[in-house]
C-alpha cells in the first residue's frame, strides 16, 4: 500500500484501505483485520453498527454531499475525500464544509488523483493527510506543501486573511 | 494605483519560483501534459496555433509607465517586438518560448506584474470602467473593490479548479457601463441604498460564448463589507454544483438558468448565511487601506480651458474632430480624459509594437501622472491630461498612430486575434476588420453615423464580443471554408442585449459590401436623434434582412 503524507510533510505507512462502493445488489466487502474507509452514505445507513468502531472511517466522492454527516462527523476517526481527477475541485469545498461548518476535528484525508501541485491548496482547505498518486515523487511533497509562505485568504488553516494581518 | 507591499511581493516571487519548478518538471517528463496544462494556463500560458501565447495580467486595466517600458523590453527580448491588448484589459504576447516563460514572469514580477489566473478554470482578472476615478458621475471609485477582489481571488485554495473560467466585473456609474458587467459571470454594480449606504447590486450568470446570456440580478443590495463573503458563497455554490460533465455547459450561467435566478439566489443566500460573519468579512479599515492607494494625483487648481480650446478647435478641424470623439469630460476642472485609439487601419486592432509601448509610457509620464488604462475596446486611456496641453498631445499622437479620431465609431472595431494566431478560431478576424476599415475611411461619414460598435470574433468563444456589438461578426467554418455570420442589436451597456442573427453567413470578400448595406438601411430609416441601436430597436431586423439578402 502506498505511503501517506502528513501535513508537516513527513511520510508514514498507510493504515487505511479504501473500500469501493459495492455494485448494485452487492454488499459492502469490509476486509478483516484492516482499518477501512467505506462510502459515507453506507456508514450512515449502518451507523448503529459502525459507530464507535475505531477501525471504520468513511470516504466521500467529489459529487457527494457532506451535509449527510452533519452532527456525526466526530464519530469518525478518518474522513477521506476522493479526487476522481485532480482538476475536479469539488473536494476542496467538501473539505472546508467538513471542517468549518460541521466542526470535524479528526483526520481528513485526500485520496484519488492527488498530485504534488495541489497539496498546498488541500492543506489550506483542511486536509491533513494525503495519499499521493503512486507515480509521483513523494520526496517532493514536503516542499510542495509549503511552497507559499502565506496566502491572501482566510481558509481552514487561518482565521486571518491578509487584510486582517495587515491591520494588526 | 495599487503598490505592492512585502506580502504581495513575496507571493508573486514564490509563484514565479513555483512555475519555474513546474516548467522544469514538465520539460523533464515528470508532469504529464494534462497535469501541466492547468498549471501553465493559470500562469497565462496557452499553446497556440503557431507558438505559445502568454497572457499577462493588467489588473482592472491599470498600468504604470515603468510597467509599459518593461513590457516593451520583454516583447523585444523574448518575442517579436509587439504585444496585443485584449478585450479583458490584459496584454498578450504571441510568440514566447515555453522555456523562457519563467524568466519573463520574473521580469514582470520586478515591476509588480504577473500572469496569474489569466487563463484556466479559475477566477480571472477583475475588470472595470476605464474611466474609473476620473468621471464625475460614478458613485465611488470601483478600483479599490477590484483590488480587494484581486487579492481575495489570487491563489484561492478552494476555487483553483472550478468547472470553468470565471470572470468578475465592477461598475460604478449609473449612466454608463463601460465594464459590460451584465455579460460577466458576476457583475457588480456599485449602488447606494435608500439609507445612503454603499453596496453592490449583484448580477450572476452573464456571458458570451456559445450560449450568450445577460446576467440576471440575484441580489439588489449587498452591503459593502459583505462583498467577499458573498462572492465566496456564490463561488462555493458554483464549485459544488456547476456542471463538470460538459465543457460547453460548465459556465455559471448554465447553472443559474437550470436553477432559475431565484433558485440560484436562494442557494447562495443559504450558503452565505453560514459564512457572512466569518473572518472573510471585510472591515472598514481594510477597505480604507486599499482606497488609500487610489487617491487623486497631484492635480493643479485649474479652470476649464474653454476659451483656449474653442480657439484651437476653430483653427484646426482635425483637432476639433479628435477632441469631440476621443476626449471625454473629467471630474476635475481643467483636465480631460483622452483615449488613444489602437485602431489604425492596417494594424490589427489592439496590436502595439515595443516602440509604441515606450511611446505610450513617455506620453503617460509627460501628460498623465505616469499612468494609463487599457480598455476592453482594446484602446489605451490617458486619464488625467491638462486641457491646455491637449493640442500638444494630439500633435504627438498622429505620427505615433494613436490619433485616429474614430473612438466608438464603426471603425473602432473590437477584434480577437482570430485565425491568424489563435488555435481555437474558425476563421480569421483581423483581415475582416481591415477590409471594413478601408471601406469606411471617410471620417465625416463615420461621425455622421454616430456610435456603432462593430465587434468581430473568429469563433464561438466570442473573445471579440460579437454578441454585444451593434453589429457583430462571427467567423464560422463551413466545410473547411471561412464564413462570417452577422448579428445586429447587441449592447454591453446597462441596456445589455444579445444581438440577433441576421441570416446565412457570407464569404470574407463580401463583408465590406454587406456592412455597407446594413449601414444604408440605418441611414435611410433613422430619425435625427437615433443611434444605430435605437433605429434597430425601433424597426427590427426585417428591413436589414430584406436589403442584405435582396
Amino acid at each position: 500500500m502506498p505511503d501517506i503524507i502528513f501535513r508537516d510533510g513527513t511520510v508514514h505507512q498507510n493504515q487505511w484501505v479504501v473500500v469501493p462502493r459495492p455494485d448494485a445488489g452487492e454488499s459492502l466487502d469490509i476486509p478483516e483485520n484492516r482499518r477501512a474507509l467505506i462510502p459515507a452514505d453506507l456508514w450512515l445507513a449502518g451507523r448503529e453498527h459502525f459507530v464507535g468502531k475505531a477501525h471504520i472511517g468513511v470516504w466521500f466522492d467529489s459529487h457527494d454531499e457532506p451535509e449527510i454527516l452533519a452532527g456525526h462527523v466526530n464519530e469518525l476517526p478518518v474522513i477521506a475525500v476522493n479526487f476522481p481527477k485532480f482538476s475536479d475541485g469539488r473536494g476542496y469545498s467538501i473539505a472546508r464544509l467538513l471542517r468549518e461548518r460541521f466542526g470535524y476535528d479528526n483526520e481528513l484525508r485526500a485520496i484519488g488523483d492527488v498530485l504534488l501541485d495541489q497539496l498546498q491548496f488541500m492543506k489550506r482547505c483542511g486536509f491533513d493527510t494525503y495519499e499521493l498518486r503512486p507515480d509521483k515523487d513523494i520526496r517532493k511533497a514536503a516542499g510542495a506543501l509549503n511552497f507559499f509562505s502565506q496566502g491572501y485568504q482566510a481558509a481552514t488553516d487561518t482565521d486571518l486573511p491578509l487584510f486582517r494581518r495587515r491591520a494588526s | 494605483m495599487y503598490v505592492y507591499d512585502e506580502h504581495d511581493r513575496q507571493m508573486v516571487a514564490e509563484r514565479v519560483a513555483q512555475f519555474r519548478d513546474q516548467t522544469q518538471r514538465a520539460l523533464a517528463g515528470e508532469l504529464a501534459e494534462d497535469e501541466f496544462l492547468p498549471l501553465r494556463l493559470q500562469n497565462g500560458l496557452y499553446v497556440q496555433r503557431l507558438a505559445p501565447m502568454l497572457r499577462i495580467c493588467v489588473p482592472y486595466g491599470m498600468l504604470r509607465s515603468v510597467q509599459l517600458r518593461r513590457l516593451a523590453r520583454i516583447t523585444r527580448d523574448y518575442d517579436k517586438g509587439y504585444a496585443h491588448f485584449t478585450t479583458r484589459q490584459n496584454v498578450q504576447l504571441n510568440w514566447p518560448a515555453l522555456e523562457d516563460v519563467p524568466d519573463i514572469l520574473a521580469e514582470l514580477a520586478e515591476v509588480e506584474m504577473h500572469a496569474n489566473q489569466t487563463s484556466g478554470n479559475c477566477i480571472r482578472n477583475t475588470t472595470t470602467d476605464q474611466f474609473a476615478g476620473v468621471q464625475s458621475d460614478e458613485i465611488t471609485d470601483p478600483r479599490p473593490y477590484c483590488e480587494i477582489i484581486r487579492q481575495w481571488s489570487t491563489f484561492h485554495p478552494e476555487f483553483a479548479f472550478l468547472p470553468r473560467k470565471f470572470k468578475v466585473a465592477v461598475n460604478a456609474s449609473e449612466q454608463t457601463d463601460r465594464a459590460a458587467i451584465r455579460l460577466h459571470d458576476i457583475g457588480l454594480q456599485i449602488v447606494r441604498n435608500d439609507a445612503g449606504d454603499l453596496g453592490f447590486r449583484v448580477h450572476v450568470g452573464g456571458g458570451l460564448g456559445r450560449t450568450p446570456m445577460v446576467a440576471p440580478v440575484i441580489r439588489e443590495f449587498l452591503p459593502e463589507l459583505d462583498l467577499l463573503t458573498y462572492l465566496e458563497a456564490i463561488l462555493r455554490v458554483y464549485n459544488r454544483y456547476g456542471r463538470r460533465d460538459n465543457k460547453f455547459k460548465a459556465r455559471i450561467k448554465i447553472l443559474v438558468k437550470a436553477l432559475t435566478p431565484q433558485g440560484f439566489a436562494e442557494k447562495v443566500e443559504a450558503e452565505w448565511a453560514h459564512i457572512r460573519d466569518s473572518p472573510t468579512r471585510l472591515t472598514p479599515e481594510a477597505i480604507q487601506r486599499i482606497q488609500a492607494y487610489f487617491t487623486e494625483p497631484a492635480y493643479g487648481e485649474l479652470d476649464n480651458a474653454s476659451d483656449l480650446l474653442a480657439q484651437q478647435r476653430f483653427e484646426n478641424r482635425a483637432f476639433d474632430q479628435w477632441l469631440q470623439h476621443n476626449v471625454d469630460t473629467h471630474k476635475k476642472p481643467g483636465y480631460a480624459i483622452v483615449s488613444l485609439t489602437m485602431k489604425k487601419t492596417g494594424t490589427p486592432p489592439g496590436d502595439v509594437t515595443d516602440k509604441q509601448l515606450e511611446q505610450i509610457a513617455d506620453l503617460a509620464d509627460e501628460f498623465s501622472f505616469g499612468e494609463v488604462r487599457v480598455t476592453h475596446q482594446q484602446n489605451v486611456v490617458l486619464a488625467d491630461v491638462r486641457q491646455d496641453r491637449l493640442l500638444e498631445l494630439w500633435q504627438l499622437l498622429g505620427p505615433m498612430g494613436f490619433g485616429t479620431a474614430n473612438l466608438n465609431t464603426l471603425t473602432d472595431i473590437i477584434c480577437c486575434p482570430g485565425g491568424d494566431f489563435c488555435a481555437l478560431a474558425n476563421a480569421k478576424s483581423i483581415p475582416v476588420a481591415e477590409a471594413i476599415q478601408r471601406r469606411f475611411d471617410n471620417l465625416d461619414f463615420l461621425y455622421d453615423l454616430g456610435e456603432i460598435n462593430l465587434n468581430i470574433s473568429g469563433c464561438m468563444n466570442a473573445c471579440g464580443h460579437h454578441h454585444v456589438g451593434s453589429i457583430g461578426v462571427l467567423g464560422v467554418d463551413k466545410k473547411g471554408q471561412e464564413f462570417y455570420q452577422i448579428s445586429l442589436g447587441g449592447s454591453s451597456q446597462h441596456d445589455a442585449s444579445i444581438g440577433k442573427i441576421l441570416g446565412p453567413s457570407f464569404a470574407r470578400d463580401e463583408m465590406p459590401d454587406v456592412i455597407a448595406k446594413i449601414i444604408d438601411v440605418y441611414v435611410n430609416k433613422r430619425t435625427a436623434e437615433e443611434t444605430f441601436l435605437d433605429t434597430y430597436r425601433r424597426v427590427g431586423i426585417d428591413p436589414f434582412k430584406e436589403r442584405v439578402y435582396a
